[in-house]
């Protein structure tokens, strides 16, 4: 029972990270119907922003740890908000409504670009933090077990509810969602009625990219290691949450990031760390085929 | 007045334009650029390099305002010109012109290694580059023809390696009797993977595959009993002449190919054995999509990527029809890895990662969706050139990445988009009227 | 006569979520004729069609096929593409689905791919280039070659279907549409956006296929100079349902029809604003 409290409890951080990166995928497709390959970079963009903004804040002598985590946390969204912004302005705005597979193309490129160029800037050797959040619970339920809740993990699953919340009000009541809202459902006809399109996309490509950043973030503090390829797993696992959820949903990206943290906490915890991408993509193959438009997305009535 | 503000306010507008692209080059610069963890014996410490920053500032301000520029006087060049001369002559772009380049580049491909500058080291690099042309004719037949968008070809590539890796070495089968065996077992993996899957739309089965792509990857480096695990299988028996080995000596009883040709023995033998082997493969390859276009599958293939709704409604099993192009895609590409493992003769989960995956897909798509020529020429640019600069190993893939992005945005349909029909009704004049083939159902 | 009629429409329902897009429509249609179905944009015309043709699979209703040449097929039960290749339905598109990075004649070849498919033994014989298949091809052309004359596309055969004039494309759609050998041909508004020749000349095509063709027509029309000049047969629907059907004639002066037509004082009407449109572009008034 405490074992299984203990892959919980991590399967659900896990997936809070997974699930911010996922939102920043869904929403993409949600709008332009393509998929940002890019979009995985983004986020080990973010968590290395994260770790040189908290060298530097430990250089200026800010030791508060409250303050440089909420410090850090602008400035990683601000500084990888400018990447998600200058990708899409350079590599798919130009290409919107051209050829399909031209933006995966480019994003492909992207990817690699971003890949490569933190690898040249930042060296390609594996980047140590030491553990800034310290401390946690105790949950054992049976003497000789023990499972625990660290307050890092009670951070980073509060801090993706109060995310989500904020970002379902911008997406719900907010005059930017409702515009967001209309472009997805009709891009030609939205800028009939007066919506800026360009901008639109901008600010999904922006807020994609601060919750990518938030998700770096919480993977610096939380693994403590980070290199300049963590992005290619991640970001495929979390479009795979977004597929698992329903694409373009965004209560769906959360709940399938959620799921396949847990499957991967619970797989690696009771089978085997080895085969938990595969039960990962097993899982998610398995939904396609049964539920083709994943776990919350609308069942698409073929326009003929 | 009016002149004046006219041939005013397009500087000033470049000026802020091109500062504005300088204010962002900055801020990406700024954290990345700026900064740098450096390892050292007290652990992390950071650097600055601000220069860098300010450095890329000014290029990004220079090479905006000098495109802007140059865009502005081509674009007035091209205004200038009558419309007809301003559309782009490609030297290549006819389909006879096509051809013609095809069969240049057949002959060259042929006389490759007798040149002055065919050595030992060209010729193994045009082998590779040959892998990678094969590996892009093969999954041309699926993205390209069919419209399926495949991100984890690799994984069918590593099947036919580790197919032929592991069969000649359990079972001492030749490089001849496995080459069939490899493409069977990847056409199987890709039967198997796509019966559930292409019934999907195209993005899930984008994602679908790259997962299929990464699991391959995975128990290829798990299963140890089977695989080797990380470390791989060694000495895979290397490809022999019809039997002969290029050794430098036979087993008891038999000929070398050196010794049986009455020639020196050279290790060049073999590495232009090799370079000739994928050549004749890849252009089976090349032959195979080219025949098969003009053939009613094929041609259901293209139909099926332009408009799967109205295929159905002609009466094409979109699921069959989809099957048999993934199906054939992935046996080319199971050649293509049991070639690879017998250049090799070292093969590990390494070789088939997703970038491979990635460079062949771009391989495609810049040449030019189902272009076969324009395949070559982008496996040229992105694989032929960056091998030239293997010590540049970092900015080498930089530039790989950089270029995707630049071409697409170039040339959004690939180098060479030009597609000729399959079939043409001036090539079929019309029968005499009392030809007994009109068709039947025409009932008085 | 007491055949069986070509197609049999039994009780047809179809339901998306809470909106009974068909409701109970009952209609039948012979071979030798052609039967148009009218009604305001969103009777359930084209929902109709995506039912018999395995779009959509109807929620209530059993759909038979019957064609002349024996056999019958209960489309309802049926996968799509099997609807064209065994009961031979052939439809054609509202919005044209033209293969259009392809030629023009490469679109009617690739629509009697079931035929080229079995000459070329599933590829094997066409690989190989056997006398077979190239015969067969041949016969292929010369069948497209027919149509390509009926629609007058013979000089733009080896031209991309998506350059055509739109006229032209809903011409090569129908002439797709025929070389599958259909029994029974679905048009949903042909003659949509069509200037008045090429209205006219898509109902001398029209009844040409029936004449020399001796397949059922099922057409889909809002143009009403096309549907009373050449249909045989007329169904009215109006919100799914069907409202009046019988002879050009018979509908035409059926109080009902007029009604739903010109918006008269009935809740259930069409909104006033669309009845205005219609009547101002003296399509719909049937008087």
């Amino acid at each position: 029972m405490d074992y299984f409290l203990q892959q919980l409890i991590n399967g659900l951080t896990l997936g809070s990270i997974y699930g911010l990166i996922a939102i920043g995928y869904t929403m993409v497709y949600g709008i332009i119907g393509m998929i940002n390959f890019a979009h995985g970079d983004l986020y080990m963009v973010g968590a290395f922003i994260s770790m040189i903004a908290f060298m530097l804040l430990a250089v200026l002598g800010i030791t508060s740890v409250p303050l440089a985590l909420a410090l850090v946390l602008v400035m990683a969204m601000l500084f990888t908000a400018v990447y998600g912004w200058a990708i899409e302005r350079i590599a798919y705005r130009p290409l919107r409504g051209s050829f399909k597979l031209a933006p995966l193309i480019s994003a492909i490129g992207m990817s690699i670009v971003l890949e490569n160029y933190v690898q040249i800037a930042q060296g390609a050797r594996v980047k140590p933090m030491q553990p800034l959040i310290q401390g946690g619970f105790d949950l054992s339920l049976q003497p000789g077990h023990h499972t625990s809740l660290s307050l890092l993990q009670i951070l980073i699953m509060l801090l993706t509810v109060g995310l989500m919340a904020v970002f379902s009000w911008i997406i719900t009541k907010t005059p930017l969602g409702r515009a967001q809202r209309a472009t997805e459902q009709d891009m030609t006809m939205a800028t009939l009625l007066g919506v800026n399109v360009d901008r639109i996309i901008s600010a999904t490509f922006i807020i994609g990219a601060c919750l990518a950043a938030v998700a770096g973030l919480m993977v610096t503090l939380y693994y403590g290691v980070i290199d300049f390829y963590i992005g290619f797993i991640a970001g495929m696992k979390a479009f795979t949450a977004a597929v698992l959820g329903g694409i373009g949903s965004l209560p769906g990206a959360m709940l399938g990031g959620l799921l396949i943290g847990l499957i991967e906490a619970f797989w690696s915890g009771y089978f085997s760390i080895e085969y938990k991408d595969v039960a990962t993509f097993g899982i998610l193959v398995m939904v396609l085929i049964f539920r083709p438009t994943g776990l919350l997305g609308k069942p698409e009535i073929e326009k003929v | 007045m009016a002149s004046r503000l006219a041939s005013k306010s397009p500087a000033a507008t470049l000026v802020k334009d091109s500062a504005a692209a300088a204010l962002v080059a900055a801020l990406l610069a700024l954290p990345l650029l700026g900064f740098r963890m450096t390892d050292t014996a007290r652990g992390l410490v950071l650097d600055y390099r601000f220069p860098l920053v300010l450095w890329s500032a000014g290029v990004v301000f220079a090479g905006r305002l000098l495109f802007t520029l140059a865009g502005a006087a081509i674009g007035r060049r091209l205004a200038a010109r009558p419309p007809r001369a301003a559309a782009r002559r490609w030297p290549l772009s006819g389909g006879r012109g096509r051809a013609l380049a095809g069969w240049a580049m057949v002959g060259f491909a042929l006389v490759l290694p007798l040149t002055p500058f065919g050595d030992r080291n060209l010729v193994d690099k045009a082998t590779l580059l040959l892998i990678y042309i094969m590996l892009g004719w093969g999954l041309n037949i699926v993205v390209g023809l069919a419209g399926l968008l495949d991100l984890g070809y690799v994984a069918f590539y590593a099947v036919g390696a580790y197919s032929y890796a592991l069969l000649s070495q359990a079972f001492g089968l030749s490089f001849w009797l496995c080459l069939p065996i490899a493409g069977l077992m990847a056409a199987t993996f890709g039967m198997v993977l796509g019966f559930p899957v292409l019934r999907l739309r195209g993005d899930y089965l984008a994602i679908v595959t790259l997962g299929f792509g990464e699991i391959i990857r995975v128990v290829l480096l798990n299963w140890q009993s089977l695989t080797g695990g990380p470390d791989g299988v060694y000495d895979i028996k290397r490809p022999s002449f019809f039997g002969l080995p290029f050794s430098a000596f036979a087993p008891e009883g038999h000929q070398t190919f050196a010794q049986f040709f009455g020639l020196a023995y050279s290790p060049n033998q073999r590495i232009y054995f090799l370079y000739y082997l994928i050549l004749i493969l890849a252009l089976a390859t090349n032959l195979f999509t080219l025949r098969i276009r003009r053939l009613p599958i094929g041609r259901a293939w293209e139909a099926l990527r332009e408009d799967e709704i109205a295929c159905r409604s002609l009466g094409i099993n979109p699921t069959k029809t989809k099957l048999s192009a993934f199906a054939i895609g992935a046996m080319f590409a199971g050649f293509a890895g049991s070639f690879f493992a017998t250049r090799q003769g070292f093969i590990s989960p390494e070789s088939f990662t997703f970038i491979e995956s990635a460079i062949i897909l771009s391989i495609v798509v810049l040449g030019g969706m189902g272009s076969q020529v324009g395949i070559v020429l982008a496996a040229v640019l992105l694989v032929g050139l960056p091998e030239w600069f293997r010590d540049l190993q970092l900015y080498r893939m930089l530039a790989f990445g950089g270029a995707m992005v630049l071409i697409m945005l170039w040339r959004p349909r690939g180098l060479l988009a030009h597609r000729d029909p399959t079939i043409l009704l001036a090539d079929h004049p019309a029968p005499s009227p009392a030809d007994p083939t009109a068709p039947s159902e025409v009932s008085p | 006569m007491s055949r069986a009629p070509l197609l049999a429409v039994e009780h047809l329902s179809m339901r998306f979520g809470g909106l009974l897009a068909v409701n109970d429509l009952s209609f039948t249609a012979h071979q030798r004729e052609i039967t148009a179905i009218i009604g305001p944009n969103g009777a359930g015309k084209t929902t109709l069609f995506n039912c018999l043709t395995g779009f959509y699979k109807p929620s209530v209703g059993r759909l038979t096929l019957t064609p002349p040449d024996g056999g019958r097929f209960l489309l309802e039960r049926m996968e799509g593409f099997r609807i064209t290749k065994d009961a031979k339905v052939a439809r054609t598109f509202q919005n044209i689905r033209l293969f259009s990075g392809m030629s023009v004649l490469e679109n009617l070849i690739v629509a009697q791919h079931n035929g080229l498919m079995r000459a070329s033994t599933y590829s094997l014989a066409g690989l190989f280039g056997l006398p077979r298949y190239r015969q067969a091809e041949r016969r292929a052309v010369e069948k497209a070659r027919y149509w390509l004359d009926k629609v007058g596309l013979t000089d733009l055969a080896d031209g991309l279907a998506g350059n055509l004039p739109y006229g032209s494309q809903r011409r090569l759609e129908i002439a797709r549409a025929m070389c599958t050998d259909p029994a029974l041909l679905c048009l949903d508004e042909p003659a949509a956006g069509l200037n008045p020749r090429e209205s006219l000349e898509l109902n001398t095509l029209l009844m040409d296929i029936r004449r020399d063709q001796g397949i059922g027509i099922l057409l889909i029309e809002h143009d009403m100079s096309v549907v009373m000049q050449i249909s045989d047969h007329v169904v009215v629907l109006d919100h799914g349902a069907p409202l009046s059907q019988g002879t050009p004639e018979a509908v035409r002066n059926d109080p009902a029809v007029i009604r739903a037509y010109l918006g008269a004082a009935d809740d259930e009407a069409l909104p006033p604003d669309i009845a205005a449109d219609l009547a101002a572009e003296g399509k719909a008034a049937p008087c």
